[in-house]
């Protein structure tokens, strides 16, 4: 602690300072104690406008995190007019000026979700109190999502979902200060279903494991009212608890259970694992009912692909974005992201870049960082070159609707990263649904 | 300890309620003064103060002290759900909650002692997590968390307004540095009743437990309510601990009864000094550091830290270090863990005292040398 005897000059004015900023602080942290345009974290005068990039290091989806981080240190970059600008380039509308945000230069904080929601909210409100952001993005799991952008929502803090496809997100636990670029459960739901009918036809016994948070419950309900809707029945719903490592005993009860399709609610190092048992049971090779037990994986990424190697060969799933996407944002992106780290990006990555992007944009359409005007300038903003073809940012609940791709694990991959075949681009009109079938409120613009 | 005794508690009292709210400004140099991670400070602090009571004075270890905090955060943000936003009910249930589960478990736990109390608490620890986990769902949320929605009941608060109401103490707001006051004059309360007890008779027959438990039998006394006594305060204090936490920030999550955090509380506990009054608030501040802080430092700040070398050196420093920073802040902590424990089997505290002494002998010497 302390040595009151020696302190110097410094020392004292120092702690005087600190002494009327502590002082000073608790009129911040109420509300209306400054002027209206006054807001948490104002950059005003400065120089620089910090983001804080809060993804899982650690845990079961530490790869799609690490991934992320890459992809926000890309957006980074390209803000601030280094390297080839990527995606800025294709953007349109676009005001992006490669000169940081509004003239101020972009620094970024970043921090360790350790994909638990507790872990993560410390991580943003260090962000948001110690390093002033003026806006978090990040994520990889749906509960901590949800956990962080309630926090967005009290502090006044924009947060810009980076991966995280529970239907809740957008639906029940929407907030005004929470958008989310990524597709979710509703939609994997939809694309897959005409694939699923044409591939396995209406009459099939599914059999779902399931991850244990909102993420893994709504995308069973969504997968489950698309089945059930072509005529499938659903033989069980096992709930399976998230960084479970071992689903043996998960996977032998489906040997009897007379399902002939396996349906993985997983995501991360998760899906690996229950995958690779359940082709090493032999699941695959069986015949059930007199047909071919299939599996299907309904959220995607190329990371688990690249886990799950061989087992994933055939194997239907939904996907946000893939790198072999031909359009000239996403190749712009790839272009960019390949040279700067030797390999291609995930769809955690691009969603992220974009996010960041997308939040830069708004900032220069409101000409003010003031968050309650970036959200309206962000509310049902129409862009395109973003990799997904015409996106809209649906006002009413923060969700982006674009085309969704059905995609199968390649069954003769040209290089270790072409790992997905794209089987179908579903156009966006088809995965569409009215906002208020979830129910939510997404609360006030002031805080 | 030589330092609590030879000044009256009132001294030590005054210079640790000082010390805690003065924490905004003497923390800010090492970029740990905001409120967020003070408010953690002062929360761990009383959590361990707990359990320091039952691990440091009675011997008895054990694993499972996190399902009280847990316990604490669901009562407290259920009672904001129904109740009220006021902070005071929600404290005052979850320090009760958690007081009725410590009888609950205490009860069946202590019946054994060493291994397998640790085994048993740990076990009743594990079920608990696991039942807030996945069984009851409908009163935990399960791994999302339990949160505040525009829904609730809140039966004294009447109609709320636009958007979800935040934690107050009549009218205070108890997020940022008002949160973390709030907190500070808790922990300095809990650490106030933590000295008493171990000042007193009771403390006294707690330590003769751990010194000696079977002769203490001997000599007649019956140990059971003694350690029951002392199981359920410590488990009140942390399910003080864990309704402060939702006090701070409205959501519980069944991560804060996972074993790690039963092991957390043991690792700073140990790491400041096992019996000792201040040792486990100081194990609580660099634990809690590291996992704040040091988590956060990543390559470009290393970078910017070591920009006065020059380049080559620069590079090196940031690749020999990287490794211990970021995502490897528990390599640093397991390394400093095994060091303390290896050279300071007391913990910091031991280190503290040695230090002391070493300064007290040199200036005896200096003292007789001045009389020559």
């Amino acid at each position: 602690m302390s040595d009151t005897k020696n302190w110097n000059r410094r020392d004292v004015m120092k702690a005087g300072a600190a002494f009327a900023a502590a002082g000073a602080a608790p009129m911040f942290f109420t509300k209306d104690a400054w002027a209206a345009k006054d807001f948490m974290n104002n950059p005003s005068n400065s120089s620089t406008v910090t983001l804080g990039f809060n993804v899982p290091q650690t845990g079961a989806y530490a790869d799609e995190g690490a991934d992320e981080l890459r992809a926000f240190k890309l957006a980074v970059k390209h803000l601030n007019g280094e390297g080839d600008g990527g995606m800025m380039n294709t953007m349109k509308p676009s005001m992006l000026k490669g000169n940081g945000i509004l003239g101020k230069k972009v620094a970024y904080v970043t921090g360790d979700t350790q994909t638990k929601s507790d872990a993560a909210r410390a991580s943003a409100k260090r962000m948001i109190e110690k390093d002033g952001v003026i806006m978090f993005s990040g994520g990889s799991s749906s509960g901590v999502a949800i956990a962080v952008q309630g926090l967005a929502q009290e502090m006044g803090v924009v947060f810009m979902a980076g991966l995280t496809h529970s239907n809740d997100t957008t639906g029940k636990d929407k907030r005004r200060y929470g958008f989310r670029h990524f597709f979710n459960a509703k939609m994997s739901g939809s694309a897959l279903g005409p694939v699923l009918k044409e591939r396995m036809g209406t009459d099939r016994n599914a059999y779902h494991l399931t991850a244990d948070y909102t993420w893994g419950w709504t995308q069973e309900q969504s997968i489950k009212e698309t089945t059930e809707g072509l005529g499938w029945n659903t033989a069980k719903a096992v709930k399976t608890p998230v960084g479970a490592g071992d689903f043996s005993q998960y996977i032998t009860p489906i040997l009897n259970s007379g399902a002939d399709t396996l349906i993985l609610n997983h995501y991360g190092k998760d899906m690996i694992n229950s995958l690779t048992q359940a082709v090493q049971f032999g699941l695959r090779d069986k015949q059930v009912n007199g047909k071919d037990f299939q599996i299907i994986v309904p959220l995607y990424s190329r990371l688990m692909a690249q886990g799950a190697g061989e087992n994933l060969k055939g194997i239907l799933g939904t996907t946000n974005w893939n790198w072999a996407l031909t359009d000239n944002g996403s190749q712009a992106f790839v272009k960019s992201f390949g040279s700067e780290y030797g390999f291609p990006p995930s769809q955690a990555a691009h969603t992220c870049y974009v996010q960041t992007l997308l939040y830069a944009n708004a900032c220069e359409m409101a000409g003010t960082f003031y968050p309650p005007e970036v959200i309206k300038q962000l509310e049902g903003f129409n862009f395109d070159g973003m990799g997904n073809g015409k996106t809209e940012y649906r006002a009413a609940d923060h969700q982006c609707f674009k085309d969704v791709l059905v995609v199968e694990g390649n069954q003769n991959p040209s290089s270790q990263f072409d790992l997905l075949k794209i089987v179908k681009e579903v156009p966006r009109s088809q995965v569409e649904y009215d906002a208020s079938i979830f129910g939510g409120d997404l609360g006030p613009y002031e805080v | 300890m030589n330092f609590t005794k030879t000044r009256s508690d009132l001294t030590v009292m005054l210079i640790f309620s000082i010390a805690v709210l003065t924490m905004p400004i003497w923390l800010a140099p090492i970029g740990a003064g905001y409120p967020d991670l003070l408010q953690k400070f002062a929360i761990f602090g009383i959590f361990a103060i707990g359990y320091n009571i039952l691990f440091g004075l009675t011997g008895y270890l054990s694993f499972g002290h996190a399902a009280f905090l847990g316990i604490g955060s669901y009562t407290a943000v259920w009672s904001f759900k129904l109740l009220t936003m006021n902070v005071l009910p929600a404290i005052f249930f979850a320090v009760l909650m958690a007081g009725l589960f410590a009888a609950l478990i205490g009860f069946v736990s202590l019946r054994r002692s060493g291994i397998y109390f640790s085994i048993l608490t740990l076990a009743f620890a594990q079920m608990s997590y696991n039942l807030a986990y996945s069984v009851l769902t409908p009163i935990t949320n399960g791994e999302t968390g339990l949160q505040l929605t525009l829904q609730d009941a809140r039966i004294f608060d009447g109609p709320a307004g636009e958007g979800l109401p935040s934690t107050e103490l009549f009218g205070i707001s108890m997020s940022g540095y008002s949160g973390f006051y709030f907190c500070a004059v808790v922990l300095i309360i809990a650490f106030f009743l933590s000295l008493k007890i171990f000042r007193s008779p009771f403390g006294m027959k707690l330590q003769a437990i751990k010194s000696n438990q079977t002769r203490m039998k001997y000599t007649g006394f019956n140990t059971r309510p003694y350690l029951m006594t002392a199981f359920i305060i410590s488990g009140m204090y942390a399910g003080l601990a864990g309704g402060l936490m939702a006090v701070t920030d409205p959501l519980a999550g069944a991560e804060r009864m996972q074993w790690t955090a039963s092991g957390e509380v043991v690792l700073m506990t140990i790491l400041g000094g096992v019996g000792t009054l201040f040792g486990p608030l100081l194990g609580v501040g660099i634990i809690k550091y590291f996992e704040n802080i040091f988590s956060a430092v990543n390559e470009a700040a290393l970078h910017n830290f070591f920009s006065f070398l020059p380049g080559f050196l620069e590079n090196l420093m940031v690749t020999i270090i990287t490794p211990f920073v970021g995502e490897g802040w528990h390599l640093t902590l397991g390394v400093l863990f095994m060091v303390i424990v290896i050279f300071l089997p007391g913990g910091i505290m031991e280190g503290l005292d040695r230090i002391k002494k070493r300064y007290k002998t040199e200036g005896a010497s200096e003292q007789t040398g001045d009389k020559e």
